[in-house]
């Protein structure tokens, strides 16, 4: 039963780099016991300000210098403390790969890992680019990682994770992106949400880019008359594989759409899963393809490289013979 | 609290010299080591986990305790020998569990997840001192008072990680955090001076807000326990300088082959090298 979702609707605005500061807030006037760690070059640009200001005693700027912040992210959990530690999307996976890999991951504690400003939506060029970490995490044991639709599901995922054991990574965008949800639903990690049912093939994807992709199953149903259903795999770690192979079989027609390099993402978790179950349909990656990107906002480059509903859509014709 | 607490210099330098022995009987018969690191750092060692650590073995997980943290984790052996000597384990069930592919608990890296008396996985090099910092801030905001002492190598000096948490400790001035340097002036293919110099490292320390006290002997006793004297009550609360020991070395220390020479980084010992390696450490003994 798919979850009611806002694809017949337009542009409601959410902010999940917003939102989530303003969660820890909220927990923290509740009395929820927990630190935050954090870089300089974020925090002020998101809605912790609010918990830096009143809860000071808890929070703990490392500067510039995100190994740092990292381990001794590691080191409070080892102490006892729920951690939530925000990072610079971009330079979490790829300037302290190993703090996360051995630090969080192989000591296994308890640091939630906030990477803002994730695929390419902080601007800023390749240097700012987040692309590469989900293949990096998916190879490293240990971690749980999540990526957020919306800003109400990041706020979920932050309040479950104050009862969850082990390290989990939140994956968030900078961007304000459209509200996904608007019944009340279960939010279980690992286990996929249907949030469009079809009959004719489906997309897989997470992140903001699931309201693009809602939208171009919208525009498929209304010109070509094609029921397309859309997974929204919002844990990449451990992976629903259950629900990719039953879409799988149930369609033929296989469609990952991510914020991240086609090359060992969703995308790619989504190939190996489908392929170690003999699935013999249609299947296509779309993110960003194997170079540095192209410079522009989130919505230019989305639209480069076909990962907007335009270019969802138009795969999806491609594939089922409407063109 | 240990029970086998010593107090005496005469006790310590005789129980190095069993550490040491055991050490090398342990190498040999896993085969593998990292003996030139593990016999500089025995004189520090002995002296924190029989003398000067809030820590029991055999109650690893003790609320309270004080935190030893082995950044140059491939010198886990000498560890692990002194769990053993204070009753935590056999040696031979460390030498039945040591690196076995379905129960290993003791590994040429310590793995905290597998071994109750290890705080921290250690490894790759440049990890503990960040760690350290980390866990120091989470005494002071938990208000636990306990120290947190992190050893480090003069070689893993060079790694960027130590003078990032060097910064942090100084800044948030962690009263309760320690850090020894293992400075044995040897790494891996030679003289660490020559492959990336870390001197003047006292002035460098100082300059990031942290208290110096250089041990010109780190493997004379009672240099050894005059420095741990200083070091500052366990108040976690309190901001001061953290406290950083410059501890002089000799890698291979009691063996005469293998003193200074750094072909000794790594890897097992012979059935006539141990012999006379027992030999030498033998002298040590006081009594």
């Amino acid at each position: 039963m798919a979850v009611k979702t806002t694809y017949d609707f337009d542009m409601m605005l959410s902010n999940a780099r917003e939102a989530f500061g303003e969660e820890l807030y909220k927990m923290a006037k509740e009395g929820k016991e927990f630190v935050f760690t954090y870089s300089d070059n974020v925090a002020p640009s998101s809605s912790a300000g609010k918990l830096l200001r009143e809860f000071p005693e808890r929070c703990f700027n490392f500067g510039i210098a995100e190994p740092n912040q990292v381990g001794a992210s590691a080191g409070l959990a080892l102490s006892g403390c729920i951690v939530f530690s925000q990072v610079f999307g971009p330079f979490l996976p790829l300037r302290a790969a190993d703090q996360v890999h051995t630090d969080i991951a192989y000591n296994d504690v308890n640091v939630r890992l906030i990477g803002t400003h994730s695929g390419v939506t902080a601007g800023g060029g390749p240097t700012h680019n987040d692309i590469a970490d989900l293949a990096l995490y998916r190879a490293i044991p240990n971690l749980t990682v999540v990526v957020p639709a919306d800003a109400d599901q990041c706020c979920k995922f932050i309040r479950q994770s104050m009862e969850f054991s082990g390290p989990m990574i939140i994956r968030i965008d900078r961007a304000g992106s459209s509200n996904v949800y608007v019944d009340d639903y279960d939010l279980e990690i690992g286990k996929a949400i249907e949030t469009l049912e079809g009959t004719d093939g489906y997309i897989i994807s997470c992140g903001s880019n699931l309201y693009e992709c809602l939208m171009a199953a919208k525009a498929l149903k209304n010109e070509n008359g094609l029921s397309i259903g859309v997974l929204d795999m919002h844990t990449i770690k451990p992976l629903d594989t259950e629900a990719i192979i039953r879409v799988g079989k149930k369609t033929g027609n296989v469609v990952t759409v991510e914020d991240h390099s086609i090359n060992g993402g969703l995308g790619g978790a989504v190939a190996e899963t489908l392929c170690e179950a003999s699935y013999k349909g249609n299947f296509k990656r779309i993110g960003m393809p194997d170079e540095f990107a192209v410079l522009g906002t989130p919505d230019e480059i989305y639209h480069y490289y076909g990962m907007d509903r335009t270019g969802i859509a138009a795969e999806l014709r491609k594939m089922l013979g409407k063109e | 609290m240990i029970e086998k607490k010593l107090t005496t210099i005469p006790e310590l330098e005789n129980k190095c010299a069993d550490i040491r022995s055991n050490l090398l009987n342990f190498i040999y018969r896993i085969g593998m080591g990292h003996l030139g690191g593990e016999l500089s750092m025995v004189e520090m060692a002995v002296a924190l986990y029989y003398k000067y650590l809030n820590y029991d073995v055999m109650n690893p997980c003790k609320e309270g305790r004080d935190r030893f943290i082995l950044s140059k984790g491939h010198c886990s052996e000498t560890l692990y020998t002194i769990f053993s000597d204070l009753g935590a384990y056999t040696q031979d069930y460390m030498v039945e569990n040591f690196e076995c592919l379905n129960n290993y608990k003791f590994g040429m890296h310590s793995n905290r997840k597998k071994c109750d008396q290890i705080e921290v996985s250690a490894g790759s090099l440049g990890h503990g001192l960040p760690v350290s910092v980390g866990y120091a801030m989470g005494a002071r905001f938990r208000n636990e008072n306990y120290r947190v002492i992190c050893m480090i190598g003069d070689g893993e000096f060079n790694e960027g990680t130590n003078w990032e948490a060097l910064m942090s400790a100084g800044h948030y001035q962690l009263n309760n955090l320690v850090c020894i340097l293992d400075k044995n002036q040897l790494q891996m293919t030679g003289k660490t001076c020559d492959i990336m110099n870390i001197d003047p490292v006292d002035d460098k320390v100082r300059a990031f807000g942290w208290n110096v006290i250089d041990v010109e002997d780190g493997n004379d006793m009672s240099q050894v326990c005059a420095a741990l004297d200083q070091l500052p009550e366990r108040d976690c609360q309190k901001h001061a300088k953290p406290t950083f020991i410059i501890s002089n070395t000799i890698k291979g220390k009691g063996v005469s082959f293998m003193e200074g020479n750094h072909k000794w980084h790594g890897g097992g010992i012979g059935e006539a090298d141990l012999a006379i390696a027992l030999a030498d450490v033998s002298k040590m003994r006081k009594v």
